[in-house]
């Protein structure tokens, strides 16, 4: 006598869903090779190289804190204002006789928190949409896509400019309104990865053996789809940085007293010609820090996909 | 070709509608605007409610989408709360220092960019590549307001060679006004020491504007023409004897060109921006600082009519470059519909 199922209804036989691994652990596999030659590759990159060790040396300033500079970033020296560079004050101190080295420390952490939320924010929501445009097509599709052309009319920095206007001025709705302009571009990405990989053998083959949608999407496609979403989200996070400073510098993001880099350079824009350290290493620190993340952007790009090296540009 | 353009006409005039419905969603939707913003910010509920009947936003969404709309043609852009008199009028006293500041860039950093393309292409070499490489990641990671600052330190403060801030010095009166280009107004009526002094205050913010797109451009031009260069008819015309300068310019140019005159339209998005910040550090009197100061005063309607135009601008631009691909581009203009 045949044994009962245990459940009622069992989604998918046993041997199908072995199947379904056995395609799916293939592409991993070839995935996971994928990603070690690039690697590999980037260990020979040197763009990507120094991308890397301008990033770390950014990381490890945030991880450290101010306090790496003998200096709080909020004690008020007020005897020793406006301070040239020094063993004691290795950068200055400014106006208020504030260390200027452990504000700039201090803000390394917030440009990388911005750059996270910024992208962690774009990407998911970009992503998502993008991927039930690109899984469902017809007018899901077309209102998701069409929305997100809008979007592409209009210039980034613009547009967060007025949506922060709108908003109010604060650090959060900087952030809020960066990502905003950037999702578009997630969400096309990932529907041109999704529309490509829909038509694959094992996605068929996971669909004819009923795997839900939601499965479908998740275990199958999305994997297979989220790596040239790295690569510009690597890209854009430089291009994030540099956005939200504009926006604080001009008044629209982090305000004063915060450490952030282009608040500080705002802070510090009526002392130019008198205490030139005041704005002058915080936009070095942009610098770097934008750099960094353009360089490894730009050496994960050519590692991943060979056809793009010398095609385009930088 | 005429059915290609037609059909692009079309769609732009579909991107200028969504446009105005991005810049209609962020000044009515999002709450708190503009009836507070319009009544002031010690405004009771009665005033703002005044002001909301005033201007429509009891009304229906699409009802206030159509007046929105209507207006915008009409040039009413609202009233700004620090002149008291309508936007629009402080916009045309200030659009002719921004575009002549905005067009002395363009013409820098075309020409060179373009040129230093096609040199390092002529030469892939290791070390060229390399440098160019550098400095087209450098022009995107430096902050153009903090470049603007430096510059200001070394070639105003340091050196004293150049002004640091605005288009004419102290003292100096305006050319009679033609243009509205201060050194095109000054050859206009002869004054030559005026000409002078403009061009001493455009050249510092117009070089960092230039710089900062330069690079990507020079980087974009080295690609195409590289790619045209591996072509067989390029082959073909040096094994007949083409001189070199002859086959760079005539014949790879003219189809390395293409594409860069995408990639320059996609830029004006970058130059715009980068206009706002430049001319906030140099006290440019233009639309950017007037933007600038309008944030800072929440002077909304000044910003919005800042974004709308600079949207509008960026959105006409790419599709002019759309229809000089048609044009330009035999592939495309001959191509069965």
């Amino acid at each position: 006598m045949e044994p009962e199922p245990l459940l009622e209804e069992a989604p998918l036989s046993v041997e199908a869903e072995l199947d379904i691994m056995t395609i799916g652990v293939r592409a991993l596999r070839g995935r996971a090779r994928r990603a070690l030659g690039a690697a590999a590759d980037i260990r020979h990159n040197v763009g990507a190289m120094v991308g890397v060790v301008l990033l770390a040396f950014v990381v490890l300033l945030a991880i450290v804190g101010p306090g790496i500079t003998g200096h709080s970033s909020t004690f008020q020296d007020l005897n020793n204002s406006l301070a040239p560079p020094s063993a004691h004050h290795l950068l200055g101190t400014d106006e208020l006789g504030r260390d200027i080295a452990a504000r700039v420390v201090a803000g390394a952490r917030i440009s990388l928190v911005v750059a996270v939320i910024v992208l962690g924010l774009a990407s998911v929501v970009g992503g998502l949409l993008g991927l039930l445009a690109g899984y469902y097509g017809g007018i899901v599709d077309g209102v998701i896509m069409r929305v997100a052309d809008l979007f592409f009319a209009f210039p980034q920095f613009l547009l967060a400019m007025a949506i922060v206007a709108a908003l109010g001025h604060s650090l959060n709705h900087a952030i809020l309104s960066v990502a905003i302009a950037y999702w578009p571009r997630y969400a096309r990405l990932m529907r041109a990865g999704i529309l490509s990989a829909k038509t694959t053998v094992y996605v068929r083959a996971a669909e004819a053996l009923g795997c839900t949608s939601p499965r479908i999407m998740l275990r199958h496609l999305v994997p297979n789809c989220v790596s040239p979403l790295l690569i510009q989200a690597t890209m854009d996070a430089g291009i994030a940085i540099l956005t939200t400073a504009s926006l604080s510098f001009v008044g629209l993001g982090a305000t004063p007293p915060t450490p952030e880099w282009g608040a500080m350079i705002t802070e510090g824009r009526d002392y130019i010609t008198t205490a030139w350290w005041i704005p002058f290493f915080p936009g070095l620190m942009i610098s770097i820090a934008v750099a960094g993340f353009m360089f490894l952007g730009d050496g994960l790009r050519d590692s991943f996909d060979p056809r793009v090296r010398n095609r385009i540009g930088f | 070709m005429i059915g290609l353009l037609a059909r692009r006409t079309a769609s732009l005039v579909l991107v200028l509608i969504g446009v105005s419905i991005i810049t209609f969603t962020i000044s009515h939707v999002i709450p708190g605007n503009p009836a507070a913003a319009a009544a002031g910010s010690n405004a009771s509920p009665e005033q703002i409610a005044a002001v909301n009947k005033r201007l429509g936003l009891d009304k229906p969404l699409p009802e206030q989408y159509v007046i929105y709309v209507k207006r915008l043609l009409h040039g009413d852009f609202g009233e700004s709360i620090v002149s008291a008199g309508p936007v629009s009028a402080d916009f045309t006293a200030r659009l002719p220092a921004s575009s002549e500041l905005a067009l002395a860039a363009i013409l820098l950093y075309i020409p060179l960019g373009i040129g230093l393309g096609v040199l390092s292409a002529r030469a892939p070499g290791r070390w060229a590549d390399a440098g160019s490489r550098v400095f087209a990641v450098l022009g995107v990671s430096v902050p153009v307001f903090w470049l603007a600052l430096v510059a200001q330190l070394v070639f105003s403060g340091h050196w004293h060679w150049l002004p640091s801030t605005g288009r004419l010095g102290a003292g100096v009166a305006p050319p009679p006004h033609v243009t509205g280009f201060f050194t095109i107004d000054a050859i206009l009526a002869g004054q030559w020491s005026t000409l002078g002094d403009a061009l001493r205050h455009l050249v510092m913010p117009a070089v960092v504007l230039a710089v900062t797109n330069l690079a990507v451009l020079a980087r974009m031009t080295r690609s195409s023409m590289l790619e045209v260069i591996g072509q067989d008819y390029i082959r073909t015309a040096r094994a007949k004897g083409v001189s070199e300068l002859r086959l760079l310019t005539r014949h790879a140019l003219k189809n390395a060109l293409i594409p860069v005159v995408t990639v320059i339209a996609v830029q004006m998005a970058g130059l715009i921006a980068w206009q706002f910040l430049v001319e906030y550090v140099y006290s440019w009197p233009g639309i950017g600082s007037w933007a600038v100061t309008g944030i800072t005063n929440s002077d909304f309607n000044v910003v919005m009519m800042v974004a709308l135009f600079g949207a509008t601008l960026y959105v006409v631009l790419n599709f002019l470059a759309d229809a000089a691909y048609i044009v330009l581009d035999p592939r495309i203009r001959d191509a069965t519909e």
